[in-house]
């Protein structure tokens, strides 16, 4: 198998030279760089990802080192990816595993220790794997319902603010979901309220919601940009689901993309729904730019990062030191207690719930 | 043994000079292939069928195959392809018939616009789609219908794609039939219906038996459409594929799908390699341009609207959503795709760039698949055999090896120098060239066929050498075919998504990959970005199809 | 200039070119004469170097061709169907032998002019090859292989595309110009009349083999095989026991040339042989059918024994159709056939 491949990239080695200069011209400064450079940093993560040109500027100037980020596919499959590529990574540090996904990357050995400068300023409630450093958290995000404000001041109904609610008849045929199966929003939601009501109790609470009208769609986007009544593209689609599951940041976020900007978000969050996502960065075994990737892990918790990140991801920083853009306080929801369940729990579980809702929502 | 003679010896150097020949032209289509295709799939199956220490798992198969959802899965995948052709043939046949006997105004307009579905992202067809049939699209405005996640919103948009296959493969044939031959069989005392029954309906059998393959192909590997327009309820075998790959990990499952995929597509791409060898024999071919005739009689001319109406409402009415929802503020969609951020920050480049992106990755893609699929047919040109045969079927795989799998493949062989391709940006315009490069053949290798061989042997008399020969008579003679598989090979990796998407990249978004990215996000800004980046995007593959149909040869291959 | 020395093609298991040896003398006219697959092209593409050989050898100059590839050979060849280049003009094609030999534009102009003059076609370098009746093609066709001076010119049934009038008023044309331009051919056709009115020497072949090669007027006097008599149009072939002076046949008693060799033989009775008189004399014939040939009437008589006799006679004698004459022979229009 190995001779043989051995031949092949051989021969190909020559061809591909040809096919080189062949290519467009306009791309060379692309090809330029492969990321072995010892003054490249690569950080792979999922298409999510973006920070300010700025910031990352900042970093090369303090350190450097020139940050080079690859995309790799949604979280789940960038995850999936780093593990098949284990040992010959394709990058230096990868950000972007979050607690549902923590304990799969975890076991399959994908991170090297390291204890990051700074990491006092973390809550403990965030630091999953504090005793062995394996993983540096890096943002907080919620999961929560959001509702279309003005469907409920139309029909002078307070919207839902907890799972309870949203199985009241007075929220029949409101709320759609995302199927946990293909969707990490529909995944935290279903987590949020195993976490609520326990192991054995959400089952219950599902068959309830499924009485009570609940859509499920496949996808965030259908759910948001098709049903949802609040949303900007649900309202050109006529959506008419006033109850979509989606992310705390929303309402801000519908608010800058708007032209002009309201003075008030369309949207509201039912702060009693949230599902609480952290997002981890790691030191990838076998990167080949270790010290780089370590200052880059530093740099990703240090403030210019963090205060960076809610507009560039819409997601909050974990730092206590960071500031909250206007943006955020004026039109974000404050989730005093997110629901939560243990990585390992997840990594146990997962796969049986997802089965069971599918059998119990589903068919 | 007798001493060789010193003409065996000669001979045998001839023979071995033209066996080097084609020996090199195949060395990079074949190095191509197993470097960017079969090691790749090899790798990432064997990973699921074997043990940690290499032993090969059989076993596997049945347990998967067991499985009661993924009987399911087959089922649905099988069933709806069936129904998706059957409906595509319906709709489409009427539609090659006008395209090839009707001469009309406008004719290489509509032949343009029948295609650009074919090359359209499926992101882009889904949305345009879900604004039809979905909540508040036209269907549900007018009569309160909803298809979305319903069968029939799969079914329909599979017509939508593949619509131009049926017209391009059986109305590029239609319109080279002699009607002569039918008017005989009149003079010989056949109605018209038993004369076209008799005499046009054989002839065209096997262009329609092919056409029918391939949208079979496409359909049963549909991965986008049924992903965004099916609902939870319907996944195809490639969309299985990918969920078991990229978001469960479970290899053993995706090897065992990947093999039946395999399997099946190498199944029909058999009985469509068979059908084509049928039809390139013993048909009389003439000029399509002396078979067309301007309509007559109420009976034509309703066949005419019929076709126009169907492709309005099928083809152009979710395009044209779209474009309306572009337009929904203004140009103000068009003005925000310049800047970096709207108001915050979201991409790292604007939007607009990434229309630099998609030309010049798919310029590249182009290059490379024109390349590889030019040599490739230049080899196949020189000699037809069995096995050049089977090679022509092989380079069509990929069109039928789900992506995710090739770029997950890609990940774990393209590992070690010289060849560590992973981030390097080459490896999506390689990767969308793999899809190119079946067109290419298909587009170059029939009109190297015609080229009467005595043509080339005329120059190589006259002193040219072989490499001249193929300058001063190959060249000039498919120099339009070139041309026209280059603008495919073009549109359709401007349109690719699915590689894109699984290959990690730096961060140059492609044009579908941009619309994919502002779907993903809240805001009215980002949805109409999305909506005027698609039109952009149409319009641009519209485009380039109607500078083929300019340039397109009379004699090149059906796609 | 040519030699072939027992070369042999096969196809499979059929060999299409069998041991032929053959030589072609500087400035002389070789026309290869067959029925359709007796292997004469094939021979063509042999020397020209497109087919390989699988035994024997093929010398130009003295210098043995293997290895040598098609377009270092020097020789030109016209194709049955011309094959001009579709994309090129009339002077495109005739240049392109020069063209790939790298003379320049002004050598290649005047050339190309001169050419078309000496074919006929003064002024025609203009012309799209597609416009071209069947005897400019031809022409045409005939300067692109004459333009880069090939040592040996050959040609694949140059005429046969055309109809009667042209192809007998080029052949003659044809015949003229070579002699002028003291150019070598080897040319190959099915048509008799053809061969004998362009060649020097004829070369009859039959299934891969040379059945017969001679002058036109040796070949037509005396056809070597019952084959080569009955290809060259000669149907009056009998079995035959010669005694003396007479060879006794189902016809009769017919008389044969001084000297032939005794015993068992065939025997051809060319037409103009067959004498036509009273009923009473001879061989009892009824006349079955006339056709008429121009200079002759071809009268096909049948015998009240043995196989139809084909007599010419002249205009005013022929008989009609249905009348009983007698048959007699003339002793030089006999030939033993070996």
């Amino acid at each position: 198998m190995s001779t043989t491949k051995k031949i092949a990239v051989g021969t190909l080695a020559a061809a591909l030279g040809v096919t080189t200069l062949t290519a467009c011209g306009g791309g060379s400064d692309k090809a330029s760089d492969s990321g072995t450079g010892s003054k490249t940093v690569t950080l792979v993560s999922h298409d999510s990802f973006n920070a300010s040109p700025a910031v990352l500027k900042e970093f090369t100037k303090r350190t450097g080192y020139t940050v080079k980020v690859l995309k790799s596919g949604d979280a789940g499959e960038a995850v999936n990816k780093a593990i098949l590529t284990k040992g010959a990574p394709q990058g230096d540090v990868f950000f972007g595993v979050d607690n549902t996904l923590l304990s799969r990357a975890l076991d399959n050995g994908l991170f090297e220790p390291y204890e990051a400068k700074g990491l006092d300023r973390v809550p403990d409630t965030v630091r999953l794997d504090k005793d062995k450093h394996r993983v540096t958290p890096v943002d907080t995000g919620e999961i929560c319902v959001n509702y279309d404000k003005k469907y409920f001041a139309d029909k002078k109904l307070a919207p839902p603010q907890t799972f309870d609610d949203l199985a009241k008849p007075a929220y029949k045929d409101l709320l759609v979901v995302e199927n946990p199966e293909r969707s990490s929003p529909g995944l935290g939601f279903l987590l949020g309220t195993a976490a609520k009501y326990g192991d054995d109790g959400w089952q219950d609470y599902w068959k309830k919601l499924k009485a009570n009208g609940v859509k499920v769609v496949d996808s965030w986007e259908l759910a948001y940009n098709q049903e949802f009544s609040g949303s900007a593209g649900g309202r050109k689609a006529k959506g008419d689901r006033p109850l979509v599951v989606s992310y705390a940041s929303s309402p801000p976020v519908e608010v800058l993309y708007s032209e002009p900007q309201p003075a008030e978000a369309p949207t509201g969050v039912s702060t009693g729904t949230c599902f609480q996502q952290t997002e981890f960065a790691g030191l990838l075994t076998g990167a080949k730019n270790a010290e780089g990737g370590k200052a880059l892990i530093d740099f990703l918790i240090g403030k210019t990062f963090q205060e960076d990140m809610p507009l560039q991801m819409f997601v909050n920083p974990v730092v206590k030191d960071a500031k909250l853009p206007e943006l955020f306080t004026k039109h974000g929801a404050e989730v005093a207690e997110p629901y939560t369940v243990a990585p390992e729990k997840i990594a146990e579980k997962r796969d049986g719930w997802i089965q069971t809702w599918s059998s119990l929502v589903l068919k | 043994m007798v001493l060789a003679r010193p003409e065996v010896a000669t001979r045998r150097r001839a023979a071995l000079r033209a066996g080097a020949l084609r020996a090199g032209l195949m060395a990079l289509p074949v190095a191509f292939f197993a470097v960017f295709f079969a090691l790749p799939v090899a790798a990432i199956v064997g990973r699921g069928l074997r043990t940690e220490d290499g032993a090969w798992q059989a076993g596997r198969l049945v347990d998967v195959l067991g499985r009661p959802d993924i009987a399911g899965v087959l089922w649905f995948t099988t069933w709806q392809a069936l129904a998706s052709t059957a409906l595509t043939l319906l709709v489409a046949l009427p539609g090659a018939y006008v395209l090839a006997r009707f001469d009309f105004p406008g004719k290489a307009l509509l032949r343009a616009v029948v295609t650009v579905p074919f090359v359209l992202p499926t992101v882009v067809v889904g949305t345009a789609f879900l604004a039809l049939l979905g909540r508040g699209g036209l269907l549900d405005e007018m009569w309160g219908v909803r298809l979305d996640t319903t069968v029939w919103a799969v079914l329909l948009a599979h017509v939508f794609f593949n619509y131009a296959v049926v017209v391009r493969t059986v109305g590029g044939l239609w319109a080279q039939l002699d009607p002569r031959q039918e008017e005989a069989a009149r003079v010989l005392g056949a109605s018209r219906l038993g004369a076209w029954r008799r005499v046009t309906l054989p002839a065209l059998a096997p262009a329609v038996a092919a056409a029918a393959l391939m949208v079979f192909l496409f359909t049963y590997t549909s991965f986008g459409i049924v992903q965004i327009l099916g609902g939870p309820a319907y996944r195809t075998l490639e969309a299985e594929i990918y969920r078991q790959t990229a978001q469960l990990l479970d290899l053993r499952a995706a090897a065992v799908l990947t093999l039946v995929q395999f399997a099946a597509v190498g199944a029909i791409l058999a009985v469509h390699a068979r059908t084509v060898r049928r039809r390139e024999t013993a048909l009389k071919l003439v000029d399509p341009r002396s078979t067309a005739r301007r309509p007559r009689g109420p009976g034509q001319w309703a066949l005419l609207g019929g076709v126009l109406l169907t492709v309005l409402l099928l083809l152009l009415l979710p395009l044209g959503v779209l474009v309306e929802r572009s337009f929904d503020g203004g140009l103000g969609y068009y003005r925000a795709l310049q800047h970096v951020d709207a108001g915050g920050g979201t991409f790292l480049v604007p939007p607009v760039e990434a229309i630099g992106n998609s030309l010049e990755y798919a310029a590249a893609a182009t290059a490379i698949a024109v390349l590889v699929g030019g040599l490739a047919a230049a080899a196949l040109t020189r000699r037809a055999g069995r096995l050049v045969r089977g090679f022509d079927a092989l380079l069509m795989l990929p069109l039928g090896v789900s992506a995710v799998t090739v770029g997950f493949g890609f990940l774990i062989t393209l590992d070690e120098p010289p060849l560590d391709l992973r981030s390097s940006w080459l490896l999506v315009p390689l990767a969308q060239a793999l899809v190119g490069v079946p067109f290419v053949v298909r587009t170059m290798l029939p009109v190297l066929r015609a080229v009467d061989a005595r043509l080339r042997e005329a120059a190589a008399v006259l002193g040219a050498s072989p490499w001249r020969v193929w300058r001063e008579v190959d060249l000039p003679l498919v120099g339009r075919a070139l041309a026209v598989a280059a603008g495919f090979a073009f549109a359709v990796s401007l349109g690719e998504f699915g590689a894109t998407v699984f290959i990690a990249r730096p961060d140059n978004p492609t044009l579908p990959v941009a619309v994919a990215r502002l779907l993903g996000r809240p805001g009215e800004l980002n949805y109409g970005q999305a909506m005027a980046l698609s039109t952009i995007l149409m319009v641009v593959c519209a485009v380039a199809l109607l500078l083929l149909e300019r340039i397109r040869a009379d004699r090149s291959g059906e796609l | 200039m040519l030699v072939l020395e027992d070369v042999t093609v096969r196809f499979g298991a059929r060999a299409a070119v069998d041991a032929v040896s053959l030589e072609v003398a500087d400035h002389e006219i070789v026309c290869v004469l067959g029925p359709s697959g007796s292997g004469k092209s094939t021979l063509l593409r042999v020397v020209a170097g497109l087919k390989p050989v699988d035994a024997g050898r093929v010398l130009l100059d003295g210098a043995d061709q293997a290895g040598v590839p098609v377009h270092r050979r020097g020789v030109g060849l016209m194709f049955q169907d011309h094959q001009l280049f579709p994309q090129r003009d009339v002077a495109g094609n005739v240049a392109f032998g020069l063209r790939v030999r790298g003379a320049s534009r002004k050598e290649q102009a005047a050339r190309v002019a001169e050419l078309l003059d000496l074919v006929g076609l003064p002024g025609a370098g203009g012309r799209a090859v597609a416009a071209l009746s069947g005897g400019e093609q031809q022409r045409v066709a005939l300067a692109r292989a004459l333009a880069p001076g090939p040592r040996l010119l050959m040609l694949d049934e140059p005429l046969g595309q055309l109809d009667r009038g042209l192809r007998e008023r080029l052949v003659v044309e044809l015949r003229q110009l070579f002699g002028r331009l003291g150019t070598t051919v080897l040319a190959v056709t099915h048509d008799q009349g053809e061969a004998f009115a362009l060649a020097d020497r004829v070369v009859v072949m039959r299934d891969g083999r040379i059945a017969q090669s001679g002058t036109p007027l040796q070949v037509w006097r005396r056809p070597a095989s019952e084959f080569v008599a009955r290809f060259l149009g000669f149907d009056n072939v009998v079995a035959a026991t010669v005694t003396g002076a007479v060879a006794d046949t189902v016809w009769g008693k017919v008389p044969v040339p001084a000297g032939t060799a005794q015993g068992a033989a065939r025997l051809l009775v060319r037409p103009a042989g067959v004498r036509l008189g009273d009923p009473a004399d001879g061989l009892r014939c009824t006349v079955e059918g006339r056709t008429f040939r121009g200079h002759h009437v071809a009268v096909r008589l049948r015998p009240e024994s043995g196989p139809v006799l084909e007599a010419a006679c002249p205009l005013r004698d022929a008989p009609g159709e249905g009348a009983v004459v007698g048959v007699t022979f003339a002793a030089d229009e006999v030939v033993v056939l070996g």
